[in-house]
């Protein structure tokens, strides 16, 4: 699985990003997080609000923190 | 009878009657100000927050890009202004949402006029004006930004200068549909009350302290103190007033408690709205970050057009509503 945090690294990303890894460790899914921190690769996605949540390739998340739960879900499918 | 008359009854109640303060004092007065401003506010604070963030989680940025890059001239300045309202804008968003816009073939005068509205006419200051001002206040100040960004995108639209923006923003296209997931209702609840808590959580400390300041000049500082120096004969009041705002945006939430007690105290309306339009629609650091994409010379134009508007609307109220 591969899973993108895209973000500049404010607060709501860094947030985006734990609990992503809550939700990963809950489902015992091992896969890495990348960070994409950059504005340019981060635009190429064609959002405009950060944080974002990248799984697979597809932006599952965009313009706000979703809770754990919500996460867990998203990934299981 | 206003919506606010519990309020009311609750801090006279806890100003004269836990706090034991007696009537008809100066404490008193600036006592009972300040905790029926504060709950005033943040009771409106909230409900509006989190209203916009349920109407915002409609309409994001990706989408209202999409929108204007459809429109046509004049038409497109006039929506990227009202849709600006209900965007949430921090400095940190600018240079995105410029870009973003820009590639995907959204007009360089509308893109503008998006950001020139949507700081200045956002929720938190709007609820602060309505909550010390009132609504006619509210209606000007709004009706004023929105001809101000209007204008400012046309002039910035006719000028040419697409070349004045960074060539990299030109070269990497947008191209297709974007597929983005839909929210259901329950996430558009939690974005919104995620949303309206964090907006709460940043910007209390200043409110209760401009509210604070602003109970003890209300109590404390004789009406019409400052209309030696402030008063709408003073030709030099309004330009004073935008230059002390610019550096101030970070504190906007503080600063409105504070101007409206000044108005109160003998700073004339037109002076006080080009204040407040100076704190919330020209900032220092949205110029700096602007830079990365811009020459210079573009944030100059910008800032000058955007300047040139607010004194006008300072000079043109001081004379209408004296």
């Amino acid at each position: 699985m591969d899973i993108k945090i895209l973000g500049t690294g404010c607060p709501n990303c860094r947030k985006l990003e734990a609990n992503t890894e809550q939700a990963l460790e809950e489902l015992k899914i091992k896969a890495d997080i990348e960070k994409v921190t950059e504005i340019k690769d981060i635009m190429s996605y064609g959002i405009l609000g950060t944080p974002a949540l990248v799984v697979d390739g597809e932006i599952k998340v965009y313009g706000r923190v979703p809770e754990t739960k919500e996460i867990k879900e998203l990934l299981k499918k | 009878m206003s919506i606010f008359y519990p309020v009311q009854i609750f801090s006279d109640w806890l100003t004269h009657s836990v706090f034991g303060i007696a009537q008809n004092t100066l404490l008193a007065s600036a006592v009972n100000f300040f905790i029926f401003d504060t709950i005033k506010i943040f009771l409106l604070l909230a409900v509006i927050i989190f209203a916009v963030s349920i109407i915002r989680s409609f309409l994001p940025p990706e989408k209202i890009r999409t929108i204007l890059s459809s429109e046509k001239k004049y038409f497109g300045n006039v929506l990227a202004s009202l849709l600006g309202i209900i965007t949430p804008f921090c400095t940190c968003s600018a240079i995105p949402l410029f870009l973003g816009f820009l590639e995907a073939g959204v007009p360089l005068g509308t893109t503008f006029s998006f950001l020139v509205a949507s700081p200045m006419i956002n929720e938190v200051a709007l609820v602060l004006l309505f909550g010390l001002f009132g609504w006619k206040i509210t209606l000007l100040y709004i009706f004023s930004g929105l001809i101000i960004s209007i204008l400012s995108g046309i002039v910035i639209g006719h000028l040419k200068v697409e070349n004045l923006v960074e060539e990299f923003v030109y070269k990497n296209k947008q191209s297709g549909q974007l597929k983005l997931p839909e929210m259901t209702w329950k996430q558009r609840a939690d974005y919104a009350r995620n949303y309206t808590i964090g907006i709460i959580k940043k910007v209390w400390i200043y409110v209760i302290i401009g509210i604070g300041i602003g109970a003890w000049i209300h109590g404390y500082v004789p009406t019409d103190f400052l209309a030696r120096y402030a008063s709408s004969d003073k030709w030099y009041a309004v330009p004073l007033a935008v230059l002390v705002g610019i550096p101030l945006y970070s504190n906007a939430a503080g600063i409105i408690p504070l101007v409206s007690v000044l108005t109160e105290k003998g700073v004339s309306l037109g002076t006080t709205l080009a204040f407040m339009m100076a704190v919330t629609g020209l900032s220092l650091p949205e110029f700096m970050i602007l830079k990365k994409v811009m020459k210079l010379k573009l944030i100059v134009i910008f800032a000058g057009i955007v300047g040139i508007g607010i004194l006008f609307t300072g000079y043109l109220f001081n004379l209408v509503l004296r």
